[in-house]
């Protein structure tokens, strides 16, 4: 953004303003997720940095807390990690086969009510989390799924389902229907052109709502915190009782492995969304 | 001409317009079928959940049924003077009863919460009543303790009698009914509802008018700048957006606390002293910190893809025709934003108005918002029926907002990353 060389004073001030606040917003954004990579190895046991680690002495670095993170005596991070995966894997799958379903339902043109039909299938997204986890609640209570991955694994398909709704309907909406005709008038079956056809060229939406929904059910806390039991402990669970109880510097540890694990997630989603508006032709 | 085209048949020799009819319908059959699966599962595990929450926050069937005989003889009773003879049998044998089943106690922590002094009436009754001789129990009882010759105590049984009470959500409002019925609010230093109500939405309101103003700038430099760059700074963004909740809230809580990375900074530069470090962190200071850069991201979206469709040419026509950019800006840019801005505050706000996860952690007591307090009686206390009040109450709020959002934006305009 070079200013061309004619512009006044005052409005080069203002430019370079401009220009400083907005460098400050990004680095409020992005500074805080980078705090946490240099004291996860922090050899101490403060959170804050030593008079080591500003001087870059390699003796105040160490892997103490990503060893404790793995082999520590009692440590829950084995189990969590299992759990949250187990529970994130199921969920999105089920998220990603309702919600496509409903979607392609959505965008068809004779689709009755579909204001309200839409309203509802988006509201969990909506509605703040702590009601829903009380609702969710009675209902795994009642049908006995409290304390297992089972009501877990639901809680997080209903939490899932509003954000592949909303990038296959989106993918779909610059759908070119044609396609499907054309191959129906050739003699395809609606399930064969769905997966040869249609499946596809949405695929990139689907794959992007999975990774959300996904994400979702990996950071999801607040209903767990109502439906887990012991056994049922995730990731996020131990980390908000981390956080309750004691900063220890293994939660940084963990931290940074979530930070390196959203990145790559982060990569995936957007390469996919460029691959998707090239397929769809849009340029941007 | 119209009675020509109804004489149009298909090859089957159905009437053209019939045909097309019964095509349409299967078209919606077949759409609806796809949807039927998800809306079903949507309804069953989270729509009738919450409909059983609103049963949950009205019921009070508990003292209906513990004094079934007394709330039928009370029937009679006009409420103004002692009930007869007739009431205290029906009571005696309701009580007798309960004290087999050993649950009075129940009877006596339900009666409290009408009207205080029930506890210790009723234990003094249960030792007294095994004693009690056939006949004229109105003496009888009343012989156990004055109070329960005070009629402002059989009007306050009489007042339990409905199944359902409207209690729990004048309770969530400071509010209660008082003896004659009418409807009042506590004593001012008791009113810790609506300082929360009142703070969660304050709380909300400047996250939501931080993030705007923070996301305004970095959105329209995103829109303007070339690709190559905005992809980069657009990381910054979606990073944040992408990660952990918990990891973001803990870096929070690191920055913050008072030997934290932020004080140490400001003990570094000189700009406070040592032993003089300010508290960031369990209150107010940390909440807000925390949860405008956490919401920031959801802000930025909606007014770059917004920003992102306005052409720069229009901003340069309105400076060629003699407006300062100043004018220029506030008369064409700004105004073309509006439905982005409209889609980021509202978003921010119903996000930030049931925020729970970062005010526990960062918060402390004055930090905490109205999810804090649902969350407390549903774990803590056990009120479940208060807890699921104060949770619909919250949740008529969200749903008048997310009504005015999809007037506005159209819910499915929501865009994701």
């Amino acid at each position: 953004m070079a200013l061309p060389k004619h512009t006044e004073l005052h409005y080069r001030i203002w430019h370079y303003f401009y220009l400083t606040i907005c460098g400050a917003v990004f680095f409020f954004l992005i500074a805080p997720l980078f705090v946490i990579f240099p004291l996860s190895f922090n050899a101490e046991e403060f959170l804050s940095f030593s008079d080591g680690m500003k001087s870059l002495d390699p003796d105040a670095f160490s892997l103490r807390w990503y060893k404790d993170m793995i082999y520590g005596t009692k440590n829950p991070w084995g189990l969590a990690a299992k759990n949250s995966f187990i529970i994130a894997i199921f969920a999105t799958i089920g998220s990603v086969l309702l919600g496509t379903v409903a979607a392609l339902g959505l965008s068809s043109r004779h689709m009755p009510y579909k204001g309200i039909i839409m309203a509802i299938l988006i509201s969990p997204m909506i509605v703040p989390l702590i009601i829903s986890g009380v609702a969710i609640f009675f209902f795994m209570a009642k049908a006995g799924l409290a304390a297992t991955h089972t009501g877990i694994v639901l809680a997080h398909i209903i939490l899932g389902t509003p954000f592949v709704v909303i990038t296959v309907t989106a993918t779909l909406s610059g759908f070119d229907h044609s396609v499907t005709r054309a191959a129906a008038s050739l003699g395809s079956n609606p399930v064969n052109t769905f997966m040869k056809i249609t499946l596809p060229l949405i695929l990139p939406g689907v794959i992007s709502g999975g990774l959300f929904a996904f994400v979702t059910s990996f950071d999801e806390v607040v209903v767990v915190l109502f439906l887990a039991g012991l056994e049922n402990t995730t990731i996020p669970i131990q980390m908000w009782t981390g956080l309750r109880e004691q900063l220890s510097p293994t939660i940084l540890a963990v931290a940074t492995c979530l930070i390196i694990l959203s990145t790559l997630i982060l990569v995936t989603a957007e390469l996919l969304r460029r691959r998707s508006e090239r397929l769809r032709g849009i340029n941007r | 001409m119209s009675s020509e085209t109804k004489q149009i048949l298909t090859t089957d020799g159905i009437p053209l317009e019939v045909s097309l009819k019964k095509a349409e319908r299967r078209n919606k059959i077949k759409a609806f079928l796809l949807v039927a699966p998800l809306l079903l599962f949507l309804i069953i595990t989270y729509v009738f959940p919450i409909g059983d929450m609103l049963m949950r926050s009205v019921d009070d069937k508990m003292v209906t049924e513990m004094l079934p005989k007394t709330f039928k003889a009370m029937e009679k009773w006009d409420g103004k003077e002692l009930p007869e003879e007739e009431v205290f049998e029906a009571f005696y044998l309701d009580f007798r009863k309960l004290v087999d089943e050993k649950r009075e106690g129940k009877l006596s922590t339900q009666l409290n919460y009408t009207k205080n002094g029930f506890k210790s009436i009723i234990k003094k009754l249960r030792r007294k009543s095994k004693n009690f001789e056939e006949g004229n129990y109105k003496e009888q009882i009343m012989a156990v303790h004055k109070r329960w010759a005070d009629v402002e105590y059989w009007k306050a049984i009489k007042r339990r009698a409905p199944a359902i009470t409207g209690q729990k959500y004048l309770k969530g409002m400071d509010m209660y009914k008082n003896e004659n019925g009418e409807i009042v609010s506590v004593e001012e230093d008791r009113r810790i509802h609506r300082i929360l109500w009142l703070r969660t939405l304050e709380i909300a309101f400047f996250v939501t008018l931080f993030c705007f103003l923070m996301a305004y700038p970095i959105a329209h430099l995103l829109a303007t700048l070339p690709m190559k760059y905005s992809n980069l700074l657009m990381i910054c963004v979606l990073l944040p957006f992408w990660t952990s909740l918990l990891v973001r809230t803990a870096s929070w809580m690191i920055l913050l606390q008072q030997q934290g990375v932020v004080n140490d900074f400001f003990v570094g530069i000189g700009l406070v002293a040592d032993d003089a470090r300010p508290e960031m962190m369990y209150n107010k200071t940390g909440t807000y910190v925390a949860m405008t850069q956490i919401l920031l991201p959801f802000m930025v979206l909606p007014l770059y893809s917004v920003m992102k469709t306005i052409s720069p040419s229009l901003m340069r026509a309105g400076k060629s025709l003699g407006g300062t950019p100043i004018v220029a800006f506030w008369k064409v840019y700004f105004p073309l934003t509006i439905p982005g801005i409209g889609a980021g505050c509202l978003l921010c706000f119903i996000l930030a108005i049931g925020y729970y996860i970062t005010p526990a952690l960062v918060g402390g007591a004055s930090g905490t918002l109205i999810s804090n307090q649902i969350a407390f009686h549903m774990k803590s206390t056990l009120d479940w029926s208060f807890a699921s009040a104060m949770g619909l109450m919250l949740l008529s709020g969200v749903l008048v907002i997310y009504w005015v959002y999809n007037k506005i934006v159209g819910i499915d305009n929501i865009k994701l990353g």
